[in-house]
C-alpha cells in the first residue's frame, strides 16, 4: 500500500511540477498574466474590474497588488507590472524614473474619491473639524505631542487620541499630507500606518478614541461602524461651513480639499498584447459604472466623453506635470490637449 | 545492475551526491546568514548602529525619517511576556499533573489532543484572537482598542502551551524513578516530591523548554500581524495596538520592496535582530538541554 | 513541621489546579473550533469551494487558493523529500560521525528552531530577487522546501534508525555494496516512516503564511495556476485576505475556509496516522 501511495505521490508532484496544460482556448495562445499594483484606494475599481473583465475575454488572468501608490509606481517604473493604479498624479520624478527605463504610459482618469475622515460612531463631540486643526494634529511636529482630543479643540474631552492612517507607500498618504499639511510626505510618524485600508477601518471601528482617513468607498462599505466628520477649509469661496463628503460635494466642488481623481496608468509597451489591450478599454468603458458601485463618485458624462477621446488618440504621458497644480479641474486638463 | 567494474566509482559518486544533501543545510543557514548579513551590512552604512538598537522612534518611511528599534522591540516583548504568563505556568503544571498524577490511560488520550492545539494554523489562531477573543475581552475591559497586545499574547500562549507542556513532561519523567522512591518512602506527598525534588532535578530541562517556549512566541508573526496592530510605540499598556518585529517584516514586505533601498534593508535589519535573538535563545535552551542529559542519562 | 492533613490539602490543590488548566486549554480548543465551524459551515457549499474570490463576498469562493495550495504543496514535496532523504542517509549511514557531521548535525536541528518568517527574508532575497524567479509557484515551493527539510532530515534519521541492523547486514553478506544495501532494503523498509514524517512536515507548511507573504504572494488573484512559473496564492494567505476584512460575510468567508484547510489538515495527518500503524504492524510481523 506504501508503495501505491509512493507513486501516487511521485505522479502528482511531477505533474505540478511539469505544471498543467497551458492552452484554454483551441488556437489562440496562452494568455499570458495582466499584473495590476498600486494604491488601495483604487483597488475596489482594479478588483470590480478584474473579476468582471473574464466574464467578456475567456481565460483572461489578472492579478490585482496594494502595494501603494508610490509601490506600485516603483514596480511599475521596473516594468514588473503591466498596469498601476494611483490615488495622485504620477509625480515628475516617477515619469523620470520611467523614462530612463524605457517605459511609456498612457494616463486614464477612473473616478474621483472623497478622502473622509472617520471617527467611532460612539465619538459624540467631533462632528466637524477645520483643515487647520487636521494638520495640527498630523504634522510632523505633532508627534508625541499632540495626544490628547483636548489639545485640537477646547471644550473636547481629555482623552487619548488614536490615530489611524494611511502608509507612507500609500497615494491617500501623499494627497493627504499634501492637502492637509502643505508639504507631502510630512507627516508624524507614531500612528497606525497602513496600505491596507481594511486595516485602518477595523481599527477606528473598534476603538472609541481612534480617528483614521482614507478613501470614501472604504467608508460607504462600513456605514455601520463609521462616522464622517465633516471638514472646513475655511475658504468661503467653494462653500461656506464644513462639509462632508458625498458624490454630490465631491462632484460639485465644495468638499474641499480632499477632493481628488484616481487614475489607472496602462504602460504602452504592454498594450502590444492583446488582452492588455482589451482590457484597458474594458476600464474606459466601464470604471464610470464600476467605480459608481464601489462607493467612489464617477466622472461626469462629459469627463467621461473626454477620456474616451483621449483615450483614441492613444496620447502617452500625464496631463499633470511642469506648471501644472494637481488641483486643476479634470476637465479643464483634459480639453487643454496636454 | 552496473557491471563489477563500474561499481566502485559510482557508489563514490553516489555519496558525494548524498554529502552534497547533507552538506546543503550548511548551505541554507549559510544562505540566511548572508542575506541578512550583506543587507543588514548595507543599513548599518548608513543608519549607526546605536541609532537602530537604542533608538527609540521607528519611522523608517516618513520623511522625517528616524530608525530606532525599541518600539518594535518593546511590541515583541509584550506580546511574548503575556504569552509565557500563560504558557509557561500552565504548561508545567499540566506537565506535572501528566506525569504524575494522571492515569497512564488519561495521558494516552490527552497527549495528542494537546498537540493539537500545537497544529492549528496561526492564521487560524489570528482569525480567533481578532475575531472572537478581543470582542470578550472589549465586554470585560472597557477601553480596550480592537487591535492589542492582549488578545494575541493570551492566543500565543495557548498556542505554545502544548510545547512547553510536553518538553516539561518529557524533562520530569527522565528523572530517575530512584529519586521519586526515595521521596515517597520518606513521606511526601506527590507535591512536596515534585516540588521539592522532581522539579528542581529536571530544572534544567525545564528551563530549556521555557526558553525555547521564548523563541517561538518571539518568532511568531502571522497571530500578531492580524491582531496587534501596526503602530510601533514604545509602551508597556497591553490596551492598545502596537507592532512587533514580525508584523513590521510582513508590513513591509506587502508594500513595494525595491532592492537597493533603504527601505528594503530596513526589513532585513529587522530580520537580522530577530534571528540573532532567536538563535540565541536556541542555543541556550539546546546548551541547557544537554547538560540536563547529561545529568540524566 | 507542617501538618500531614496540610500537605494533602496542597497536594489535592496542586492536583486540582493541574486538572483545570488542562480543561482550560481543552476548553480553548473547543471553543476555537466551535467558533471556526459555527461561522463557516453554513457558508460552505460546492459553491464556495469551486468559486473563484469575489469582490462580492456571498460569491466568493476559494478554488483557486486550494488549487495553489496543493500544487505549492506538491511541488514542495518534490523539492524536500529527495534532498531530506539524502541528507538523512548520508547522515545514517554514511558519516563516520566527524567533526563535520557534527556540525552539519547542530546546524539542521538550529534551522528547526528558525522562525518561518526569516525563511520567507532569504527566498525574497534569494529566489525572488537574485535568481529572478518573481513570485512565483516556484519560489514558493523553494522557500517552503528548505522550511520543511530540517523536519523531514529529523524524522528521516528517526525512520532509518529503526530498521534493524540485520537486515543491513544480511545484505552485506549477500555481497551487496553500502549503496545497493541502502536503496533496495533499508529505504523500502523505512519508506512508511519516511512518508509520515514527510506527510507531517507538509501539513505544518500547508498552513504556513507568513513566508509565502515575504515572498509577495498576497495579491488578488483569481485564478488557479497553470505553470511553475505563475503567481498564486494559498489557503491561508486567502484567509487572512478576508480577515483583514472588516465586513462581516468575510470574516464568514474566512471561516468557512479555515474549516476547509483543517479538513485538509485533518486528512493529512489520518494518511500518516495509518502509515505510522502500518509501518509499526509491518515491523513486528
Amino acid at each position: 500500500m506504501t508503495r501505491v501511495l509512493v507513486g501516487l505521490l511521485i505522479a502528482f508532484s511531477v505533474t505540478a511540477a511539469c505544471g498543467r496544460g497551458d492552452s484554454q482556448q483551441s488556437g489562440q495562445p496562452a494568455p499570458s498574466v495582466i499584473a495590476i499594483d498600486g494604491s488601495s484606494t483604487v483597488f475596489p475599481i482594479g478588483e470590480a474590474l478584474a473579476e468582471e473583465f473574464p466574464k467578456t475575454y475567456q481565460g483572461a488572468q489578472v492579478t490585482v497588488g496594494q502595494s501603494g501608490t508610490t509601490g506600485g509606481f516603483q514596480k511599475f517604473c521596473r516594468g514588473e507590472t503591466d498596469i498601476s493604479n494611483a490615488s495622485r498624479p504620477i509625480k515628475a520624478s516617477e515619469v523620470q524614473t520611467c523614462a530612463a527605463a524605457g517605459i511609456e504610459f498612457v494616463e486614464i482618469p477612473v473616478a474621483y474619491d472623497g478622502l473622509s475622515v472617520v471617527v467611532n460612531p460612539k465619538n459624540t463631540w467631533a462632528q466637524s473639524m477645520t483643515v487647520a486643526e487636521l494638520k495640527k494634529l498630523w504634522e510632523p511636529a505633532a508627534q508625541g505631542k499632540i495626544m490628547r482630543w483636548s489639545q485640537i479643540r477646547a471644550g473636547w474631552p481629555d482623552r487619548e487620541i488614536h490615530l489611524y492612517g494611511a502608509g507612507t507607500d500609500s497615494g491617500t498618504f501623499d494627497s493627504f499630507t499634501e492637502s492637509i499639511v502643505g508639504k507631502t510626505d510630512a507627516s508624524r510618524g507614531d500612528y497606525t500606518g497602513s496600505e491596507d485600508d481594511n486595516v485602518l477601518v477595523q481599527g477606528v471601528a473598534g476603538d472609541e478614541n481612534a480617528l483614521g482617513y482614507f478613501g470614501y468607498a472604504y467608508y460607504a462599505e462600513n456605514k455601520d461602524k463609521l462616522k464622517l466628520v465633516a471638514i472646513d477649509d475655511e475658504n468661503a469661496d467653494n462653500g461656506a461651513g464644513p462639509v462632508l463628503p458625498s458624490p454630490e460635494t465631491v462632484r460639485n466642488g465644495t468638499y474641499r480639499p480632499l477632493s481628488r481623481p484616481l487614475f489607472i496608468y496602462v504602460s504602452t509597451a504592454k498594450l502590444q498584447r492583446p488582452e492588455v489591450k482589451a482590457f484597458a478599454d474594458f476600464i474606459v468603458t466601464n470604471s464610470a459604472k464600476l467605480a459608481g458601485e464601489v462607493g467612489y463618485v464617477a466622472l461626469s458624462d462629459a469627463e467621461q466623453q473626454l477620456v474616451k477621446d483621449r483615450w483614441g488618440t492613444a496620447r502617452a504621458g500625464s496631463m499633470y506635470g511642469e506648471g501644472v497644480s494637481d488641483t486643476t479641474p479634470l476637465e479643464q486638463l483634459l480639453k487643454s490637449g496636454r | 545492475m552496473l557491471p563489477r567494474r563500474y561499481r566502485r566509482p559510482a557508489e563514490r559518486v553516489i555519496e558525494a551526491v548524498l554529502f552534497l544533501c547533507a552538506a546543503g543545510s550548511v548551505l541554507v543557514t549559510a544562505g540566511i546568514i548572508f542575506v541578512l548579513v550583506v543587507e543588514t551590512g548595507a543599513f548599518l552604512g548608513e543608519v549607526p548602529i546605536t541609532e537602530f538598537l537604542f533608538g527609540t522612534v521607528w519611522t523608517p518611511s516618513f520623511s522625517d525619517k528616524h530608525f530606532g528599534v525599541l518600539p518594535l522591540v518593546a511590541g515583541t516583548a509584550l506580546t511574548s511576556a503575556i504569552a509565557m504568563v500563560i504558557a509557561i505556568p500552565a504548561g508545567l503544571l499540566i506537565a506535572i499533573y501528566l506525569s504524575e498524577y494522571a492515569p497512564s490511560g488519561l495521558r494516552r488520550v490527552v497527549k495528542p489532543v494537546l498537540e493539537i492545539l500545537a497544529g492549528v494554523p496561526t492564521v487560524v489562531y489570528g482569525y480567533f484572537a481578532l475575531l472572537f477573543v478581543t470582542p470578550l475581552l472589549q465586554q470585560f475591559i472597557p477601553g480596550l482598542a480592537s487591535f492589542n497586545a492582549l488578545s494575541p499574547g493570551i492566543v500565543m500562549g495557548i498556542m505554545i502551551l502544548p510545547m512547553v507542556s510536553s518538553l516539561s513532561e518529557d524533562a520530569l519523567r527522565s528523572v530517575p524513578n530512584g529519586l521519586r522512591e526515595g521521596a515517597y518512602a520518606l513521606g511526601a506527598t506527590r507535591l512536596q516530591a515534585t516540588m521539592r525534588v522532581l522539579v528542581p532535578a529536571a530544572f534544567s530541562g525545564i528551563s530549556a523548554a521555557a526558553i525555547l517556549a521564548v523563541s517561538r512566541a518571539i518568532g511568531e508573526t502571522m497571530i500578531v500581524a492580524i491582531a496587534a496592530g501596526q503602530q510601533p510605540r514604545l509602551t508597556g499598556s497591553p490596551l492598545v495596538p502596537v507592532e512587533t518585529m514580525t508584523a513590521f517584516i510582513v508590513q513591509m514586505s506587502m508594500g513595494d520592496t525595491e532592492a537597493g533601498t533603504l527601505e528594503y534593508r530596513t526589513i532585513f535589519a529587522v530580520g537580522m535582530l530577530l534571528f540573532v535573538s532567536t538563535f540565541v535563545l536556541n542555543l541556550i535552551s539546546n546548551l541547557l538541554r544537554e547538560k540536563f542529559r547529561e545529568e540524566y542519562a | 513541621m507542617i501538618s500531614t492533613r496540610r500537605r494533602l490539602i496542597e497536594d489535592r490543590l496542586l492536583q486540582s489546579m493541574g486538572i483545570l488548566l488542562l480543561l482550560l486549554a481543552l476548553i480553548a480548543l473547543a471553543a476555537l473550533v466551535v467558533d471556526v465551524v459555527r461561522d463557516g459551515v453554513p457558508r460552505l457549499s460546492w459553491a464556495f469551494i469551486t468559486g473563484f474570490p469575489s469582490r462580492f463576498a456571498e460569491s466568493a469562493g476559494i478554488w483557486h487558493a486550494l488549487v495553489g495550495s496543493v500544487f505549492v504543496i506538491g511541488l514542495t514535496a518534490a523539492i524536500a523529500l529527495p534532498l531530506g532523504v539524502g541528507a538523512a542517509v548520508y547522515l545514517e549511514e554514511y558519516s563516520e560521525g566527524g567533526r563535520l557531521s557534527r556540525l552539519i548535525e547542530i546546524n539542521i536541528s538550529n534551522l528547526a528552531g528558525v522562525p518561518s518568517i526569516i525563511y520567507g527574508l532569504l527566498g525574497l532575497g534569494l529566489f525572488v530577487r537574485w535568481m529572478g524567479l518573481g513570485s512565483s509557484v516556484l519560489a514558493g515551493a523553494l522557500t517552503l522546501s528548505l522550511l520543511v527539510l530540517p523536519v523531514v532530515i529529523l524524522s528521516t534519521r528517526e525512520a532509518l534508525r529503526a530498521v534493524p541492523k540485520s537486515l543491513r547486514e544480511g545484505s552485506y553478506a549477500l555481497g551487496a555494496t553500502k549503496w545497493q544495501t541502502v536503496w533496495t532494503q533499508v529505504l523500502p523498509s523505512a519508506l512508511a516512516g519516511i512518508l509520515t514524517g514527510l506527510i507531517l512536515a507538509l501539513s505544518r507548511a500547508i498552513g504556513e503564511t507568513a513566508p509565502l507573504i515575504t515572498l509577495g504572494a498576497l495579491t488578488y488573484v483569481a485564478f488557479t495556476p497553470d505553470s511553475i512559473w505563475s503567481p498564486f496564492t494559498v489557503l491561508p494567505i486567502q484567509i487572512f485576505n478576508w480577515v483583514s476584512r472588516p465586513q462581516a460575510a468575510f470574516a464568514e468567508n474566512a471561516a468557512a475556509g479555515i474549516v476547509v484547510l483543517l479538513v485538509l489538515l485533518v486528512a493529512m495527518n489520518a494518511v500518516a496516522i495509518v502509515l505510522r500503524d502500518r509501518f509499526q504492524r509491518d515491523r513486528i510481523a
